[in-house]
């Protein structure tokens, strides 16, 4: 559906690789050219009618955010260059100085390399330990499994909402509960599941959250940190410079202005920002139970017709996401991604940045289709009768 | 040479790659290559002795094209000199990066010369040749 707001869809191309990236619709690319051609100006700094209308602009997007994700204050939202960092903060500025060695964090091995990484780098200054909760025969985490590996000395959990590897959607809600109970910070990486469903930081007591805007018809370059405003207060700026400062002298003291602005150091993405605000005005016109529905039907449809093909092996068919991975008989993934390619199909091969999943998953690499509201059955037949030509799949390597 | 030639020459060392298998032999030595995209992971193995490639042996996980070039480049190089390798390695590097090169040094390797077309293959087939010139280097 929509699909007529996306101009790259005027060239014929079907777009299957949403979680790497999405398409930006009209509004979106139109704000941003709005900004740099109308009303160019720094934010925070001028007392002219331009700047003004950038501070407008610019903090309306924060307010947009917090009840598009509903925070209980504008000071909550933070904007970074996107989930990576926005996750690096979130170790490095505040777990660096709230976790002791004998502390347990439990992460899964199907997260993203930004939920992990950050992670394994503080725990070897610090000697915290990281458990990975075990994933279930299906690659799912289960919430049983998360009651059983916590303990006393369990401070962290960080999980993402929906894992980009393998598209399964955790249950939030009884993680969020689960956490509160045991006076536990969760930490959701809401990348994969901010432009496809609704996520409520109140409702799951999620203490952090981080999410892109390029995965929800945002620009690239673009984020958000969200932290509840008690943690927030004592996360350490990774960054000094403009723009975070109240004053500073020779002498050596300083001081740093108040939430949200004591974390955006420097000139920020204004450009990004206000186009984030054009993405999320675009996903509520649609309205995100709309798209998260229609994407649950459109892949049951590449489900049912996917079967249809012979030599398929899938991997994660009953998830209620858009994410499907598969390969082709013993066609190496990357062979049949180049190959769907001369269809202007792009999909992608690989192990997708969750490369600890493959001490999980039995097959290191495998094709991934992931839809969005844009995609449509149609798109989806041209794929069907690509596979089908299944023979044809090495006649591309000259 | 024709492109169905090509073609079944790569299929070829695809399907039944020479030289794969990695020795359990301390006089190999073993460097792990993998491109960008996450995808191609190979490792070679060779055997150099005053600067000479005794044996050239890979291994790995990777497309037709990354394992098909792994296995006739270990054809290629097996017996020869790291000064004649150096050459060789150049003239593919070149070849398949659309720069002047000397097609007489690269026997079977000359079925990749039109790899430059899907630029998505290049680094597919660059990747063993860059595994095999860090052990070639740090045996100058």
């Amino acid at each position: 559906m929509n699909k007529e707001d996306f101009e790259i869809f005027n060239d014929n191309i079907i777009y299957f690789d949403n979680a790497a990236t999405t398409q930006k619709p009209r509004s979106v690319v139109n704000a941003i050219v709005e900004y740099y051609t109308k009303y160019t100006a720094n934010a925070h700094r001028g007392d002219y009618d331009i700047s003004l209308k950038v501070d407008e602009k610019y903090e309306g997007v924060r307010d947009k955010v917090k009840k598009f994700i509903n925070a209980d204050s504008s000071k909550e939202i933070i904007f970074t260059k996107g989930s990576t960092e926005a996750f690096n903060m979130i170790v490095f500025g505040y777990m660096a100085y709230y976790l002791k060695e004998d502390d347990e964090v439990i992460l899964t091995k199907g997260e993203h390399a930004s939920n992990i990484l950050p992670w394994v780098t503080l725990s070897k200054k610090i000697g915290f330990k990281i458990k990975y909760a075990n994933l279930a025969d299906d690659n799912s985490l289960k919430i049983e499994e998360l009651k059983n590996i916590i303990t006393d000395k369990t401070k962290v959990i960080s999980l993402a909402h929906i894992t980009n590897a393998i598209g399964d959607v955790r249950p939030i809600k009884e993680i969020g509960n689960l956490c509160k109970e045991n006076n536990i910070i969760f930490v959701l990486d809401a990348t994969q599941s901010i432009g496809h469903m609704k996520v409520d930081v109140k409702e799951n007591n999620i203490d952090f959250l981080g999410f892109s805007a390029h995965k929800m018809l945002g620009p690239t370059g673009v984020g958000v940190l969200y932290g509840k405003k008690d943690l927030l207060e004592k996360l350490i700026p990774l960054e000094y410079g403009g723009g975070m400062n109240i004053a500073f002298s020779s002498d050596g003291e300083y001081s740093l202005k108040e939430l949200p602005h004591r974390l955006e150091a420097g000139t920020r993405n204004i450009a990004g920002v206000i186009g984030l605000g054009a993405a999320i005005d675009y996903l509520e016109n649609i309205g995100l139970d709309n798209i998260h529905n229609y994407e649950i039907k459109l892949k049951k449809y590449l489900i049912n017709r996917i079967k249809e093909v012979p030599n398929i092996k899938l991997y994660n068919e009953n998830f209620e996401s858009g994410v499907l991975l598969f390969n082709v008989g013993e066609y190496f993934s990357q062979d049949v991604a180049i190959y769907l390619n001369t269809y202007k199909i792009c999909i992608r091969a690989g192990n997708h940045c969750a490369k600890m999943l493959q001490e999980v998953i039995c097959s290191t690499n495998t094709c991934r289709v992931s839809l969005y509201f844009y995609n449509t059955k149609e798109e989806i037949d041209v794929l069907i009768e690509a596979l089908k030509n299944q023979d044809k799949i090495l006649d591309t390597i000259v | 040479m024709d492109v169905k030639l090509k073609r079944d020459i790569i299929l070829d060392n695809y399907q039944n790659p020479a030289n794969k298998g990695l020795p359990n032999d301390e006089a190999y030595e073993k460097v792990n290559s993998r491109n960008e995209s996450c995808v191609d992971n190979i490792t070679v193995a060779a055997k150099v002795i005053d600067g000479k490639i005794e044996d050239v042996k890979f291994d790995g996980d990777a497309c037709a094209i990354c394992t098909s070039a792994s296995s006739v480049m270990t054809k290629e190089l097996k017996g020869k000199s790291v000064e004649e390798a150096e050459l060789i390695i150049d003239n593919f590097e070149r070849m398949i990066n659309e720069l002047p090169y000397n097609e007489e040094v690269l026997g079977e390797l000359n079925i990749y010369n039109e790899v430059y077309k899907q630029p998505s293959r290049k680094k597919c087939a660059l990747l063993p040749m860059g595994a095999i010139k860090k052990i070639i280097d740090e045996d100058d």
